[in-house]
């Protein structure tokens, strides 16, 4: 079984949601990013989220995009944050998912990507803009070989065959996107969510991971009530941007992930 | 040739594909699905084909352009008058088909992303004809330069949305536009204005322009009793313009066919728009094509004078005509597009787009070298009203130096002359 993999059952057992928090790699820069990181896996982090960031993130909200924008600014690029990855990674276990566009991927090369992952210490990755239905590069076979889980996403708009298509291509978990949009922070979750996650979850045998939007301790409650795992992502980017230059701020952004995963460790899942 | 390349669905060769979040996949293979149905219905295509006589102006006049044929030395040379139509440009072809489109679907909501404005204003165009509400996402620095448009859109009823990420251009644009159709996609349909994007975009919007190709055809035979042209040129931004002239001449080997990109102010990346010269295949906007980007697959800005063509990724049936040396592909910097509109404006009393005087500035490279005989197909994208605050600014900026002020004072077609009989190439 794959660290990942280790992370659900673990959870599993103890009749709770894995807590998964975000943040894009190289924000504000890569040696704060590193401490960042540690931070989360410090504040209660089951698995990590490192974006890889992308100067057209179709797929990302307003928090996000600017991330992107400080990160590409310092100089972050997909080998600076392998090699961060590696760095910590004497430190941290936490399973680490890297959450890419394809552009980068391909500019580097689809094998050569999922090799140097691994050596580095990364788990999962997840590519936002690369169906399963495109993998015709093998890239999801270069994962494989690689020990390395390829994590595929789900919408409210997926058809039951296209559930099909996305269990089948991944491992790891899957992850649901939480409503039709972009990520971001919003007030209040879509009425249906909890019942599209139950639907969804009945149908396939991996995790289920649910993200986007999700930004408040009752919202991780919420959705923890479903789901496998719980993604949070602008919620923190948000954290590193108001707060960047301050020295406290993984002590602050750890007690944010602490205040935000606590609900998953008070209430046990029937 | 063209059919087996088509093999994959969504693919020219090895490039198009739908590389998009899931949340657009499904809603893409509905688009897909109905757009091959309505497509092929009678009554779909009559309500197009009356649109476009009707409303938007169609056929366009294949125009003899008979003093700028001289002044280039005699070749004959022919414009494909695009810019007659209503609204300005080729684009009201695909703005007019993806709007009724939209009716069928039964989404009352269109958005569109837009470079020049000349897509926004035919979309915004379509929605008031169809009574659909429509957003349109531009630039900031676009809108600066294509001010006409942007007041045109919001007279006519539409919400401008001005985008300051990135390089503030029709790339942006169209990031913003892929995020309003991922939120909304349930209500919207959004209007891509190029053969650009995931499919169906690319082969939805071509099939929309063909009707260029086609006219043109017909009206060759009729007006030289030859139904092809010896050369055919076009400017690419997305490519849809070129492709819905190309495509009528594919098949027929004795045409030659040039694409025009942007070559901006110079050869480094950031200073053009030339994606045949210094792209690379990449994924962007969900489709995989010829794309500028560095080494770690970041898109590259781009520069040109012209904000339809300013778009660092081309459509992916292009990069396929280009793999496969069907099309010929260039580049026309900034200084020769400017110096081709004013060639325009001074021999024919035809003010064209920017984009279009890529095409014509190209055409004139070649004129010298083929005989009188030989006939030219220049398409005329769009008209260059929108341009004018441009051109003014940057002719102000260029009289500065000595040697344009010499080229200043002569005629411009004076210039061009001397350009083309001294021997230039
Ligand atoms: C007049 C005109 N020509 C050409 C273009 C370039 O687009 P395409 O290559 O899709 O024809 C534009 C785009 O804005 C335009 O307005």
């Amino acid at each position: 079984m794959s660290a990942i993999g280790a992370v659900f059952s673990h959870c599993r057992e103890a009749k709770r949601a894995a807590f998964i928090p975000y943040l894009t790699g190289g924000d504000p820069d890569l040696e704060t990013s590193a401490e960042l990181l540690e931070a989360l896996a410090a504040g209660g982090a089951d698995i990590i989220e490192v974006g890889v960031p992308f100067s057209d993130p179709i797929a990302d909200g307003p928090i996000n995009q600017r991330a992107a924008v400080r990160a590409l600014e310092a100089g972050a690029t997909l080998p600076g944050i392998l090699e961060m990855i590696a760095r910590i990674r004497a430190r941290v276990d936490t399973p680490m998912v890297l959450f890419s566009y394809f552009n980068p991927l391909l500019a580097h090369g689809l094998q050569t990507v999922a090799e140097q992952a691994a050596i580095s210490g990364v788990d999962g990755i997840l590519c936002v803009d690369l169906p399963p239905d495109e993998d015709d590069g093998g890239f999801r076979d270069f994962c494989r070989s690689a020990g390395v889980d390829s994590i595929y996403l789900l919408a409210p708009t997926s058809t039951p065959e296209r559930v099909k298509l996305v269990a089948a291509a991944s491992s790891g978990f899957v992850y649901y996107v939480s409503r039709t949009g972009v990520t971001g922070v919003q007030k209040d979750l879509s009425r249906e969510l909890q019942r599209e996650v139950k639907k969804i979850r009945r149908r396939i045998d991996l995790p289920l991971a649910v993200g986007f939007g999700i930004s408040s301790p009752e919202q991780v409650a919420a959705v923890g009530k479903v789901a496998d795992g719980v993604v949070v992502g602008s919620a923190l980017v948000r954290v590193v941007e108001e707060n960047r230059g301050r020295s406290d701020l993984p002590e602050l952004l750890a007690a944010e992930v602490e205040r935000l995963a606590a609900p998953l460790l008070r209430s046990r899942r029937r | 040739m063209r059919k087996k390349s088509d093999q994959r669905a969504g693919y020219f060769g090895p490039y198009g594909g739908r590389f998009v979040p899931e949340t657009l996949m499904a809603p893409l293979g509905e688009l897909a699905r109905t757009y091959d149905q309505v497509s092929r219905q009678r009554k779909f295509q009559r309500r197009l084909k009356d649109l476009l006589r009707d409303y938007a102006g169609r056929p366009t006049p294949l125009y003899f352009a008979d003093r700028l044929s001289s002044t280039l030395g005699g070749v004959r040379i022919f414009l494909k008058r695009e810019d007659l139509l209503h609204t300005g440009a080729h684009k009201i072809n695909n703005a007019i088909g993806q709007a009724l489109l939209a009716e069928h679907m039964g989404k009352g909501r269109i958005i569109a992303e837009t470079g020049a404005g000349q897509h926004g204003v035919a979309t915004a165009t379509a929605a008031a004809l169809l009574g659909q509400s429509c957003t349109v996402y531009m630039g900031e620095e676009d809108m600066r330069r294509q001010r006409l448009n942007v007041d045109r859109m919001r007279l006519l009823g539409a919400e401008v949305v001005q985008v300051d990420a990135g390089s503030r251009t029709l790339k942006d644009a169209i990031n913003e536009a892929l995020r309003d159709w991922v939120t909304n996609v349930r209500t919207t349909h959004y209007v891509l204005g190029s053969v650009l994007g995931p499919d169906p975009y690319p082969r939805m919007v071509r099939d929309f322009q063909r009707v260029i190709g086609q006219e043109t055809r017909r009206q060759l035979r009729k007006q030289t009793g030859q139904d092809w042209p010896h050369l055919a040129v076009a400017c690419v931004g997305g490519g849809s313009n070129s492709i819905g002239l190309f495509s009528a001449f594919l098949e027929e080997p004795r045409t030659r066919l040039i694409g025009v990109e942007a070559g901006g102010i110079g050869e480094e990346l950031g200073e053009h728009a030339a994606r045949f010269r210094g792209g690379r295949t990449g994924v962007l906007h969900g489709t995989r094509t010829m794309v500028l980007q560095d080494r770690h697959g970041q898109i590259a800005t781009t520069h040109s004078v012209s904000a339809g063509l300013d778009y660092p990724a081309i459509g992916p049936e292009h990069a396929l005509l280009h793999e496969q040396g069907r099309v010929e592909y260039t580049a026309v910097t900034d200084a020769e597009a400017v110096e081709a509109f004013h060639l325009l404006a001074a021999t024919e009393g035809i003010l064209p787009a920017l984009e279009s005087a890529h095409a014509i500035a190209e055409a004139v490279k070649h004129a010298c070298h083929l005989s009188s005989k030989k006939v030219v197909v220049i398409n005329l994208s769009g008209r260059g009203d929108k341009d004018v605050e441009s051109v003014l600014e940057y002719d102000a900026n260029k009289s500065g130096s000595k040697r344009d002020e010499a080229k200043a004072s002569r005629h411009p077609a004076e210039t061009w002359k001397n350009v083309v009989w001294g021997g230039d190439r």
